[in-house]
């Protein structure tokens, strides 16, 4: 029954089988073959590894920087990349770019994070909501999520930071409160589909209620072609957060955040373009890796390509 | 007391000029244990009676009661324990995400049993399929094995009566008649009362007792197997139904050999 007394050589056959003996057996097995097929996708397999790399970073960031990001020291500033000692250069009050980076792969990651946690929940909920329940709570829903649709996102969410003040915090709420029509507006399209499907019918005859079909039958079947979506969009989410951190209304300096050091880069862009350019490739970088995984997982989880 | 009584019954769907009666003053029983089968062209409304019932249609009028109930708007949860349903389609009446331990164990947990464990072994010795299908996912069934699931999930609660909405006619003819086979076993075993919506006639004369034949949404003739097969039919469209139905027989003898036998 168990993975015991199955032999370490038997475990690929053990997660190809056909027939799983167990609850976690079935579940192992479907993961495996998921993998099995994004592992054959070479674009998305480098997307991941960029991210697994940048959650490293992250991570170990004490470790792997060679400077504290915060230390100035005005005697080296400006330095071109390839200074002993500062390997991407120097900025404007003396602090090392590289060290800098790492460490802003830390806000990168909690700003990406905390919009992927929020908007798509939010965007699921209300779109699955309306599409299930149709008649006027469908109208209300959807006319509240046109009318986020209909701001240009960067200007919401400058309206937003505005009002409830600078910072990364409110940077990820603007982000938030403007990424999530999108997703209702899938989330309900899929809904509409499988509404009047027989599955939903055959458990619907089984006396169940409305918010438990909702949650356990139709959220399974959205959330893969949502996670698509937000894969796609995080390099937009983070173009945004960067575009704040660039206007002055995310991260505050000194905080080492790749739009705000963008921004601090500017002003000597002509004569010293690494301070502005290094910034800059990480959040290209980034950007691609997210895209590159996004592709992949596409051609996984899309319930109209696989499934059968 | 009779299993199920329709009497009047009227479904349309769309309101004003957009409205289509579905089923024009219907009205059949099935006594407690008798098994009905109802047949027609698609289109004549057959399904529709069956998705009223269940309350899947909620536009309708007249009188329906089932084992002495009768049914208003809503249908609550010890309805669900007392009628089931078997969709025509297996490829669409099982989540696709799930596997056959989670639509049978949370159907058996909405119901409110205790042992699910047991419950779900039993179930699927009861359709012919052994332990080994219980952690299996739909695409890894085929049409038959799925059809078999979606039959343990109808029995699940345990109900008294069960619709079937063309259980075999997605399924290629050998197929077609392991299922016969077993839904005539399960209600021998169980004394089920059987409510059968069909297009073949063979299929019917297989399960059931006595049919309604129904054109353009209303029930044209009710009569018993023996008259059908004694070809004692009254309504033209009956003996139109019976005569191109024998020609397909006469064309390919084998398939309606088994299902009668």
């Amino acid at each position: 029954m168990t993975i015991e007394h199955q032999p370490p050589q038997g475990l690929r056959n053990w997660l190809l089988t056909d027939t799983p003996t167990s609850r976690n057996h079935a579940r192992m097995a479907a993961l495996y073959q998921s993998w099995l097929s994004f592992r054959g996708n070479h674009m998305a397999m480098v997307g991941l590894g960029i991210l697994v790399v940048l959650a490293l970073v992250a991570a170990f960031a004490p470790l792997l920087a060679p400077h504290d990001p915060l230390s100035q020291d005005l005697m080296a500033r400006l330095k071109p990349p390839g200074t002993p000692g500062y390997l991407l250069g120097s900025d404007s009050l003396g602090r090392d770019i590289l060290s800098r980076l790492i460490y802003g792969a830390r806000i990168t990651l909690y700003i990406v994070t905390l919009v992927a946690v929020i908007a798509p929940v939010v965007g699921l909920f209300v779109g699955t909501v309306a599409g299930y329940a149709g008649g006027w709570l469908d109208v209300i829903l959807m006319r509240i999520t046109d009318i986020f649709l209909a701001f240009p996102r960067l200007v919401l969410a400058l309206a937003f930071v505005a009002a409830l003040g600078a910072g990364i915090e409110n940077a990820v709420l603007a982000i938030s409160l403007t990424a999530w029509p999108p997703y209702a507006r899938i989330a309900r399209a899929e809904t509409l589909t499988m509404r009047n499907s027989d599955f939903i019918h055959a458990v619907r005859l089984q006396g169940a209620g409305p918010l438990r079909i909702i949650i356990r039958h139709i959220w399974p079947l959205c959330v893969s072609s949502l996670v698509v979506r937000v894969t796609l969009d995080m390099a937009g989410i983070i173009l945004a957060a960067a575009g704040l951190g660039f206007l002055g209304l995310g991260a505050q300096p000194p905080t080492p955040e790749w739009g705000a050091m963008i921004s601090d880069g500017r002003r000597f862009i002509l004569d010293h373009w690494w301070v502005a350019t290094m910034p800059g490739l990480a959040i290209f970088t980034v950007s691609l890796a997210f895209n590159l995984l996004g592709d992949g997982l596409r051609d996984v989880l899309d319930p109209k390509e696989g499934a059968q | 007391m009779s299993g199920i009584l329709i009497d009047g019954l009227n479904v349309w769907f769309g309101e004003h000029e957009m409205r289509v009666d579905a089923v024009k003053g219907a009205s059949i029983s099935v006594p407690e244990g008798g098994s009905f089968g109802l047949v027609g062209e698609s289109g004549s409304g057959k399904s529709t009676i069956l998705r009223a019932l269940t309350g899947l249609v909620p536009t309708w009028n007249g009188y329906m009661e089932v084992l002495g109930t009768p049914l208003g708007a809503k249908r609550d949860r010890s309805f669900y324990r007392k009628v089931q349903m078997v969709f025509q389609d297996p490829y669409a009446s099982l989540h696709p995400r799930h596997s056959v331990d989670q639509v049978l164990g949370e159907t058996l947990s909405l119901h409110g049993f205790r042992d699910i464990d047991a419950r779900i072994s039993k179930l699927l010795d009861d359709v012919g399929l052994g332990a080994s299908f219980r952690f299996r996912y739909p695409h890894q069934l085929s049409g038959g094995q799925r059809q078999r699931v979606a039959i343990a999930r109808a029995l699940a609660p345990e109900p008294q009566i069960l619709l079937l909405d063309e259980p075999t006619s997605a399924l290629d003819v050998s197929v077609q008649a392991e299922i016969l086979n077993l839904l005539s076993d399960l209600r021998k075993e169980r004394n089920l009362t059987y409510l059968m919506v069909s297009h073949n006639l063979a299929v019917v004369g297989h399960i059931c007792s006595s049919i309604a034949v129904m054109q353009l949404g209303e029930i044209v003739e009710t009569l018993s197997v023996e008259q059908m097969r004694a070809q004692e039919t009254q309504h033209p469209y009956t003996k139109h139904l019976l005569a191109s139905s024998l020609g397909a027989i006469k064309g390919d003898g084998s398939g309606a050999d088994r299902a009668h036998g």
